[in-house]
């Protein structure tokens, strides 16, 4: 199973580093990273496989949504599927 | 997977109100008759906590593995006067406690069904049924009721409409002390959807399964974002902009419900194509329609813009789901929404304005405050005539009037959270007296015979 991880916001200095820390910690593999910074906002958006994950679901995104507001950014964590259905036909 | 299509859903769920509105567990309570009215209350509860046990803690895990906001998780049941037909003696307000005590012991914020169906008649049950709801509304607290008193097929009982005009202006009385509550816990249908996940209307149609799962989508605000980047296109634009916007919404609903079916292990309903708003900034129908070109929500143009909206809504939502149904189509709920309150407060928005509307648009009459000594034979001829447009439309109306009780027209009845606020807006004052009086039934028109 496929979950994609967004964080919207100021850029700053750790972003990707603190968040695919998480990931390695509780076995979530990352597959693919894209970033782009748009003037000052800053978007990650980033492809994990969560089927070998040491954590539920639940668990991992409360995890990193924590570090997003501490970092004052916006985190999302969700199943892959939301964005297949609503793009894909 | 292109960002961009990421980044835009994202922003659908943090800045424009999309939203999953409600997952809609229906339950038959067929096998729930009992002669003992004790028994079959305690039958009812049972099923119902037996099935929708784990409704509400489902509902809150899909929404955060989808980050989707699922904003009720609610129950219908079969029309309760039909399990009252068995116990023809008793008071069947007992149900209603235990649909209440049901749905508190599940988690549920309401449960609809506290309905009869008397379009063409009543038949035991359905009476003491319709009397009780008064006394059912005021004396609990997440019960909807609805009452269906018209169709295409059997025309409109105008018995039941004289009655119901009493009972929505008895039910208001009755909890006059908490806003009239109880009137905004009650619709009156002509046309009424088996399959409906949306309250206060919702119950569990005789032809429908034990055990279904319905879904109702929402995002007005997002339709309302879309419209206004398409900027200064022409209305086939216009209408284009919101089938899009309606297809993406829609397949969101459908991989909840086919989610909630499949986690519940009960089977997949229908999904409900319909913009649903809330008092919330930004998840506003009539901001919609504002945002087409209208300067304010009732002005001349409204209807025919309401009615590309309607059509719009459905084409874009049709082929993204596997099973449409319930009422699908736009909501134009007066208190429920930002842009309809502002309208009506200016004046720009009248009842006869409404009414039109409701020709074209996917309900009726919704959730309308009227003064509180509006005499039950207007709000009945209201219910008539907006049975009528149902009727000969072959659509669903319904007409949720909520007389404030103590209050005239220009006063404010506020109800808080998502039922909103509303200014009480003024009736025709001239007496259909005569004519609701008359009883008996309106024909079925012409439309019904198709065979």
């Amino acid at each position: 199973m496929r979950a994609v991880i967004t964080v919207i916001g100021k850029d700053m200095v750790g972003i990707l580093a603190k968040v695919s820390t998480i990931c390695a910690e509780n076995g979530v593999n990352v597959v693919e990273v894209t970033q782009s910074v748009l003037q000052d906002l800053f978007a990650m958006i980033m492809m994990v496989d969560i089927s070998k994950s040491t954590v539920p679901f639940n668990e991992l995104s409360d995890k990193l949504t924590a570090i997003g507001s501490e970092m004052n950014l916006t985190v999302h964590v969700m199943h892959e599927d939301i964005f297949n259905s609503m793009h894909r036909i | 997977m292109n960002s961009r299509d990421i980044l835009e859903t994202i922003n659908m769920i943090d800045n424009e109100n999309l939203d999953v509105r409600t997952i809609t567990m229906g339950i038959s309570l067929l096998d729930c008759v009992d002669p003992d009215v004790d028994r079959a209350c305690d039958k009812v509860y049972d099923k119902i906590c037996r099935y929708a046990g784990n409704l509400v803690k489902t509902g809150e895990d899909i929404s955060k593995e989808y980050g989707i906001p699922i904003i009720h998780k609610r129950i219908s049941v079969t029309p309760i006067a039909m399990l009252a037909a068995a116990c023809p003696d008793k008071n069947p307000v007992h149900f209603a406690k235990a649909l209440d005590r049901a749905a508190k012991a599940v988690g549920v914020n309401f449960i609809g069904g506290y309905s009869a169906l008397v379009h063409k008649g009543f038949a035991p049950g359905d009476y003491a049924l319709i009397t009780s709801i008064p006394e059912a509304l005021s004396e609990t607290e997440l019960v909807c009721s609805s009452v269906n008193i018209g169709s295409t097929k059997a025309g409109i009982n105008m018995d039941a409409v004289a009655k119901m005009g009493a009972i929505v202006r008895d039910t208001a009385l009755a909890t006059a002390d908490r806003d009239c509550i109880g009137a905004a816990k009650l619709v009156v249908f002509c046309n009424a959807p088996e399959d409906n996940p949306f309250m206060a209307g919702a119950f569990h149609g005789a032809g429908e399964p034990d055990c279904v799962i319905n879904v109702g989508v929402s995002g007005p605000g997002v339709v309302r974002a879309a419209l206004a980047k398409a900027g200064d296109c022409d209305i086939t634009g216009v209408a284009d902009t919101v089938k899009k916007t309606a297809f993406k919404i829609t397949r969101m609903g459908q991989l909840v419900a086919q989610e909630a079916s499949r986690r519940l292990f009960v089977p997949f309903g229908i999904v409900d194509l319909s913009l649903a708003p809330t008092p919330a900034v930004g998840d506003s129908v009539a901001h919609i329609l504002e945002e087409m070109g209208l300067e304010c929500c009732g002005a001349h143009g409204t209807t025919a813009a309401l009615a590309l909206l309607n059509d719009a809504v459905k084409k874009g939502g049709v082929m993204a789901s596997s099973h449409v149904g319930g009422l699908s189509g736009a909501f134009i709920p007066v208190t429920e929404d930002a842009g309809m309150i502002h309208a009506a407060q200016c004046g720009a928005l009248s009842i006869t304005k409404l009414e039109a509307m409701t020709a074209v648009c996917s309900v009726g009459l919704d959730m309308i405050v009227v003064p509180g000594d509006t005499p039950a034979e207007i709000i009945s001829a209201v219910i008539a005539d907006e049975a009528a447009i149902g009727m000969v439309n072959s659509k669903t109306t319904a007409v949720r009037l909520i007389p404030a009780i103590g209050k005239k027209a220009g006063d404010e009845l506020n109800f808080g959270g998502l039922l909103g606020s509303g200014p009480v807006m003024d009736v025709n004052r001239y007496s259909p007296l005569k004519f609701i009086s008359r009883g008996g039934r309106i024909p079925a028109p012409m439309q019904s015979l198709k065979n």
